[in-house]
């Protein structure tokens, strides 16, 4: 009986009138936990009733007080017929299940009931009592704490980085059940949250035993999310990262190394290797304590070895950087043979991690990513989910074996998503392949003498840029030169990620948010067929997304993406693709050079001059864009430069043959000289929707910057005004007949005008910038699209970010000036050659391998790995986008000095409500995080019969997020916090019948809730005391039981 | 494409000031986005129409949320459904409950618990206000300050309208059509501050919106000053001698002494009569205002004539009304000064 919980029911306020005759409602609350109840008595006759009750005491095992969610519902009392129910309230008290965080939930909560959203409010305390529980093969994982933050929490410091973890359940689905033919619509709401408030505290549970036998104590980057298969039932999955983390004891005023042990430091041993040397001794490091058995009962035993074999068959993906066995040196063989071994131990290698501590991040591949189309098939026994198991592993061990390819032993930023449609359900996976430093990786600490040498081995502010493959070998076809900050290692042309931007990095300028986005028509097909079409859509789809990328890239003259994330959206016509990243000049990597425009036909006249005219819109639109997000990198001759490298041609794996463009690329290319450019070939129309595309996206107004990165590259003194927010829109796309360029064109505006009507309403808060922007895309119909942004607007004090952003820019011209000598050494026989310096002409080994997949459309059906596999299918019919690139040594102008304007800060409020804030980061700008609360992770149904009543669909869901947004805010509030980080929206399932006057709509949200202190405050004290949350009110003189 | 659903929601709620005063002037959407155009927005911020059109619907939406909890402004301090800050909660009560005057101008005295089907959102206000006092105890400027969080003179404006309400004033009379709302607000003011029993005892037994019973009752020991006689030719001698000089319609005053002095004394007496008390601000203006308007007198002449009348009964023999007295005519002196103007 490890566990005694206690509740206490104080008061409500705010009833709605439930007896007509007297205006007024007789209430009384029933308080539910696991299969027993308690009762309050009646509070006849009020609105606002105050019952006190006595403690009601539950005493559970610590298993079931991990997955029952603590339920009290407010009833009318009803003499004659049945008590109405007023509404509920679910209460997740894993918060009080582990030392550091909250130990009261104490507050005013919204009594809230699914047909009628909020009706009132409830005072509630609830507590608990933790027995020491010695029995080590308990069934329950107290203590570990959750995380929704990708990057280590603020007062912690990560003494292992263990690795992946990964669960899913699975359920049948109540609102598919026989029974909600009879039962009532929020009898079966409320099934169907309370099921899946269950399925999520069993899944925590179980994630956090994996974490415990990891030896870790927490999980970072928790991402849980439902997969509302129909009738095949409910899943639902998450993933993490385990760690073991380090309370700071201070976190103003001491450094992190004077760590004071924890409690539950002694509780989770961990083997502190006492020894430091013993790592730069050798591959003999011991690995020996560690046992990473991922889910010892799962039936996937499957230890990944490392088949090289892979390799000649799937050449993965990714946009490649990386070191190279030639120049690395002694210290970097050993250190990636460290790594390796570290990391082999582990059937994933993965990291949902997206910001890391310094140094952990050596270098980075690429994107990697797997797609797969699954059948959905009823779910037999919810206790052995062995098939979603299977499906998720399989698309793991893609995803592993692209990165191997890439040189890489981990992935990092490593995320995963499905889109279901009917029986159809893609399954999507993708991270940022990477080489990463051994110390986090493995038990003992080892920093002092090993930081040292790592920083010699790769400067910090570059070295992530550095390929990682083998530049004689290497997965597909890039375009290398030396490394633009050291002069040492090569970098490719194009970076892209899925992570932050790491702290450390040099950037030019500032950086914005990019989007590509796509619609392909599908015909409504049925289950086999149907997979099978979408799974040849697939590719071209990622091709197509892929090219348009890297376009509106080069557009804006950078040449790196972070935070990359790509959506395939499957709806019975159609799929979509939506794309977002932070574009970012990386001043280690080349500048990009121009997009060049290329005509069919020559010879006609008019033709010509349309293709000149377009050309010069380009050209301006980058000129534009360089002034407008401060591209303004060094200036380098380029004989210090250095032409790029040849890149071997037959000695590497992958054959590169002559694509077929290449004709016109050499003759391009002969009259450009040296110069390189992006090549644009329009050979029909298609191609010239796209120019025009790429043109009509709309810049930020003046004021403005977005992104979707944590913080906004060439930013950084953000000021504390912060607005967090969620927009939804759904469009009917009208056409009657749509074809593919309508219905982009469509996309694209819906997406467009939804930016600017964010920065429209944004508007006083200028200068400011959108982060973390989120979009997300559902087709909820056959021709509805449904898109969701979530993103917070930060202020920003314009002066001082003139101020700031100039030194990097002088330091990297400062090293460039130094540099020069060194650079020296590097002869210029590396010539360039044009023909290989196209990274996605088709190779005819591609080619091949592609028609060999035509012959078998099951494996096509099955998967679409990666952007490589789908140039190849790309290769046999499209022949645009063609591409080369060189130098440019175009210049943007100076910095454009706007006018400056000073925001005074609104000041701290004394509100009878306290004033809690939600955020996508994990940080607020000028204050200090204190204490993690813990995880808040919720979900809610809201139905509707009289639609119209409450202003249509708008007006229905505008209450609801509202409601939502409330709800988040008062749990925390209860908590005794002050903020929510990390807050993400990961489902918003709207579905509406105007016919019948009614919708419905499904949200699942989750965040770290959180106690911050502002900076200015902390100056004032500069001893902070161990952050005591603020008592709630109602609380107060009410701790005895 | 059209948008269904188009929706924006903020952890702290967005509220524009101008959409808000639209929207309180009863502007649809598609009138307050033309009007919105009208003030060159689209220019200023470089958007669309249909941006601004979502932005407009968006925040309808909000108000009409918000409009249930403005209808009990404690609530909104309370709620948890938007997370907006003080003093954008003061603007929005502030303006919500704001009135038209000239409107309120012509709703004085008028029925406020039922009829005048007037469909108003300020006439909605002065009968929610006038609905949630009614039965209060204690100053009735304060517990609409409370209850509904206005700032003071507000709620001095609305503590006028529901004491109007109550007592049923007659204001509509075309000789009293030269004052304004402000002008019966600070007479109603003055009447409650005086008169009213929570003027004396904070804990006072009768809503302040009523005028005390007990206290129109003894207003009829007054008309002594009139009915006697004596009294009055003593009242008389004293005032006149006391002005001897220092009033330039000294001749009007010793003419028309009996006939104002009736008349100031009568408008109390009649108080205790509902009928009557309709005609309280009508008989003041025909019977006091006129004629002294009539015989050229100034505001400086009227003030000192009444401050030597209410004065002089101290020293009248036999009257023993004198504190009565004064706390009648402090009032009467106030409403009949702030309404001596064209």
């Amino acid at each position: 009986m490890p566990g005694k919980l206690k509740v206490k029911i104080v008061a409500g306020r705010h009833l709605p009138v439930m007896d007509r005759a007297s205006d007024l409602t007789d209430a009384f609350v029933e308080v539910k936990f696991g299969n027993t109840t308690f009762k309050t008595d009646v509070y006849p006759k009020s609105l606002n009733p105050q019952w006190n009750s006595e403690w009601f005491k539950f005493e559970v095992d610590d298993e079931e007080l991990q997955d029952e969610p603590l339920q009290i519902t407010v009833l009318d009392h009803d003499t004659y017929s049945a008590n109405d129910a007023i509404g509920k309230v679910y209460i997740d008290i894993d918060p009080l299940l582990y030392s550091e965080a909250a130990t009261v939930i104490s507050g005013w909560f919204p009594i809230y009931d699914t047909i009628h959203g909020i009706r009132g409010e409830i005072n509630v305390v609830v507590k608990v009592d933790l027995f020491n529980d010695l029995n080590r093969f308990r069934q329950s994982s107290c203590g570990v704490k959750f995380f929704c933050t990708t990057s280590i929490p603020k007062c912690y410091r990560a003494v292992v980085i263990h690795g992946f973890v990964e669960e899913l359940v699975v359920n049948e689905d109540p609102e598919y059940q026989w029974i909600d033919r009879i039962r009532t619509p929020r009898a079966s709401n409320e099934a169907r949250q309370r099921l899946i408030s269950l399925m999520s505290g069993e899944l925590q549970r179980k994630i956090g035993l994996k974490v415990l036998e990891m030896r870790g104590n927490a999980v970072v980057g928790y991402l849980q999310c439902f997969d509302l298969e129909g009738e095949s039932g409910l899943v639902v999955r998450a993933i993490g990262t385990a760690c073991t983390l380090d309370k700071l004891s201070n976190t103003s005023a001491f450094l992190p190394a004077c760590n004071s042990p924890s409690k539950e430091m002694k509780e989770i041993p961990f083997n502190e290797d006492p020894n430091p040397n013993t790592y730069s001794s050798g591959p003999s490091t011991p690995l020996k304590n560690q046992t990473y058995s991922f889910s010892p009962s799962k039936s996937y035993s499957r230890q990944s070895s490392s088949s090289d074999t892979d390799l000649s068959l799937t050449p993965k993906t990714g946009m490649g950087s990386g070191s190279a066995g030639k120049e690395g040196g002694p210290f970097k063989t050993l250190l990636r043979q460290q790594t390796q071994s570290a990391l082999e131990q582990r059937e994933f290698p993965f990291f949902t991690l997206t910001t890391f501590p310094p140094g952990f991040l050596v270098h980075v591949g690429g994107v990697v990513s797997a797609r797969s189309v699954k059948l959905l098939d009823r779910i037999h026994n919810p206790d052995e989910p062995e098939t979603r198991d299977a499906w998720w592993a399989e698309i793991r061990q893609e995803i592993k074996s692209h990165a191997k390819a890439l040189g890489c032993h981990a992935v990092v930023g490593y995320s995963e998503s499905t889109s279901i449609c009917e029986e159809v359900c893609i399954l999507s996976a993708s991270g940022t392949a990477a080489v990463l430093n051994p110390r986090f990786l493995q038990d003992g600490t080892m920093e002092g003498c090993l930081e040292q040498r790592i920083e010699e081995a790769s400067p910090p502010g570059c070295g992530f840029c550095h390929i990682p493959y083998d530049e004689l070998n290497m997965p597909f076809p890039a375009h290398l030169t030396y490394c633009y900050n050291c002069r040492k290692q090569k970098v490719p042309d194009v970076l892209f990620t899925t992570i932050d931007l790491p702290v450390e990095a040099v950037v030019v300028g500032k950086g914005c948010l990019i989007q590509a986005r796509l619609c392909r028509l599908k015909k409504k097909a049925q289950a086999e067929a149907n997979a099978t079409s979408i799974s040849n859509l697939l590719p071209f789809m990622e091709y197509e997304v892929h090219t348009q990328l890297m376009n509106k890239l080069k557009l804006r003259g950078m040449n790196a993406l972070f935070g990359l994330r790509i959506q395939i959206t499957v709806g019975e016509n159609m799929l979509m693709g939506l794309a977002s990243a932070t574009g970012v000049y990386l001043a280690a990597l080349p500048t990009p050079g121009g997009i060049q425009i290329a005509g069919k036909t020559p010879n006609d006249g008019t033709y010509e001059q349309h293709i000149s005219h377009m050309q010069k819109k380009i050209n301006d639109t980058i000129a534009k864009n360089k002034e407008l997000y401060e591209i303004n990198p060094p200036e380098l001759p380029e004989e210090i430069i250095g032409s790029p490298i040849p890149e071997p041609r037959q000695r590497s794996r992958l054959l590169r043959s002559q694509s077929e463009s290449s004709d016109e690329v050499t003759e391009l290319d002969l009259s450009h000289g040296k110069k390189d450019a992006f090549v644009l070939e329009i050979d029909d129309t298609d191609a010239m929707e796209d120019v025009h595309s790429l043109l009509t996206d709309v810049p930020p107004p003046s004021g403005f910057y977005s992104c979707n990165t944590e913080i906004m590259p060439g930013i950084n003194n953000w000021t504390p005004e912060i607005q967090m927010f969620t927009a939804v829109r759904v469009s009917r796309l009208s056409n009657i007949n749509p074809t593919n360029q309508t219905l982009n064109k469509n996309f694209n505006d819906l997406c467009e005008n939804l930016l600017k009507s964010l920065y429209f309403k944004l508007r006083s808060m200028v200068p400011c910038c959108l982060c973390h922007v989120n979009f997300t895309v559902a087709l909820p119909e056959d021709e509805l699209v449904q898109i969701a942004v979530t993103a917070v607007a930060i202020t920003y004090d314009k002066n001082q970010a003139l101020q700031a952003n100039k030194a990097p820019t002088e330091k990297s011209q400062q090293r460039a000036s130094t540099d020069n000598e060194e650079q020296l050494q590097f002869p210029l026989e590396l010539s360039s050659d044009p023909l290989s310096s196209q990274p996605f002409s088709p190779a005819k080994e591609a080619l091949e391998g592609a028609s060999s997949h035509t012959g078998i459309p099951a494996a096509q059906r099955d998967r679409c790995n990666s952007w490589i596999e789908l140039i190849k299918l790309k290769a046999q019919t499209i022949r645009r986008g063609s591409i080369k690139t060189t130098t440019s040594l175009e210049k943007a102008s100076p910095l454009a000095e706007g006018y400056l304007r000073h925001r005074s800060v609104p000041s701290g409020t004394n509100s009878t409500v306290s004033v809690v804030k939600m955020t996508p980061l994990s940080f607020l700008p000028g204050a200090k995080i204190t204490k993690y609360l813990g995880i808040i992770n919720m979900f809610f149904i809201r139905e509707t019969t009289s639609l119209r009543e409450e202003g249509g669909v708008s007006g229905f869901l505008h209450a609801f997020i509202a409601e939502v947004f409330a709800m988040v805010r008062a749990h925390v509030a209860a908590l005794g916090g002050n903020a929510v980080v990390s807050y993400i929206m990961k489902q918003c399932v709207f579905m509406e019948n105007p016919n019948k006057n009614q919708a419905q709509c499904l949200i699942n949200v989750s965040g770290d809730a959180v106690i911050f202190v502002r900076e200015s405050e902390l100056e004032v004290l500069p001893v902070q005391p161990p952050a005591a949350a603020p008592q709630p009110t109602g609380s107060a003189g009410d701790v005895t039981t | 494409m059209s948008s269904d659903l188009d929706v924006f929601v903020g952890n702290t709620t967005l509220i524009d000031e101008e959409v808000y005063r639209l929207w309180l002037d009863g502007h649809s959407v598609a009138e307050a986005v033309a009007r919105r155009l009208r003030g060159g927005v689209l220019e200023r911020e470089g958007t669309s129409v249909a941006v601004l059109q979502s932005d407009t619907r968006d925040h309808y939406r909000t108000f009409q949320m918000l409009e249930r909890l403005l209808h009990a402004p404690p609530r909104l301090l309370q709620q948890l459904l938007f997370q907006i800050p003080p003093e954008r909660q003061a603007l929005l009560v502030q303006r919500y409950y704001a009135f038209d005057e000239a409107l309120a101008r012509e709703l004085l005295g008028k029925k406020l618990s039922k009829g005048t089907k007037k469909e108003l959102d300020e006439f909605d206000n002065f009968k929610r206000v006038f609905k949630a006092v009614e039965e209060l105890r204690g100053p009735l400027a304060e517990n609409i300050q409370q209850l509904f969080l206005l700032p003071p003179p507000l709620a001095r404006d609305y503590a006028a309208i529901v004491f109007f309400a109550n007592s049923r004033f007659e204001t509509g009379k075309r000789r009293l059509q030269f004052l304004s709302f402000g002008d019966f607000a600070a007479c109603a003011q003055s009447m409650m501050g005086h008169w009213s029993q929570g003027a004396l005892a904070p804990e006072a037994a009768e809503p302040d919106g009523d005028l005390p019973k007990s206290f129109l009752q003894d207003l009829k020991e007054l008309k002594v000053l009139v009915s006697d006689k004596d009294l009055l030719d003593q009242h008389k001698s004293l005032v006149c001698s006391a002005l001897r000089g220092k009033i330039s319609v000294y001749n009007e005053l010793e003419a028309n002494f009996k006939a104002l002095s009736r008349a100031l004394v009568n408008v109390g007496g009649k108080l205790t009569h509902a009928r009557d008390v309709r005609d309280f601000f009508v008989d003041l203006v025909e019977k006091v205002i006129e004629p002294c308007r009539s015989d050229k007198w100034s505001l400086g002449d009227l003030r000192l004539f009444l401050t030597h009348y209410t004065a002089a009964p101290r020293n009248l023999p036999g009257f023993r009304h004198q504190a009565l007295w004064e706390r009648y005519m402090a009032a009467i002196t106030a409403c009949l000064l702030r309404m001596y103007h064209d």
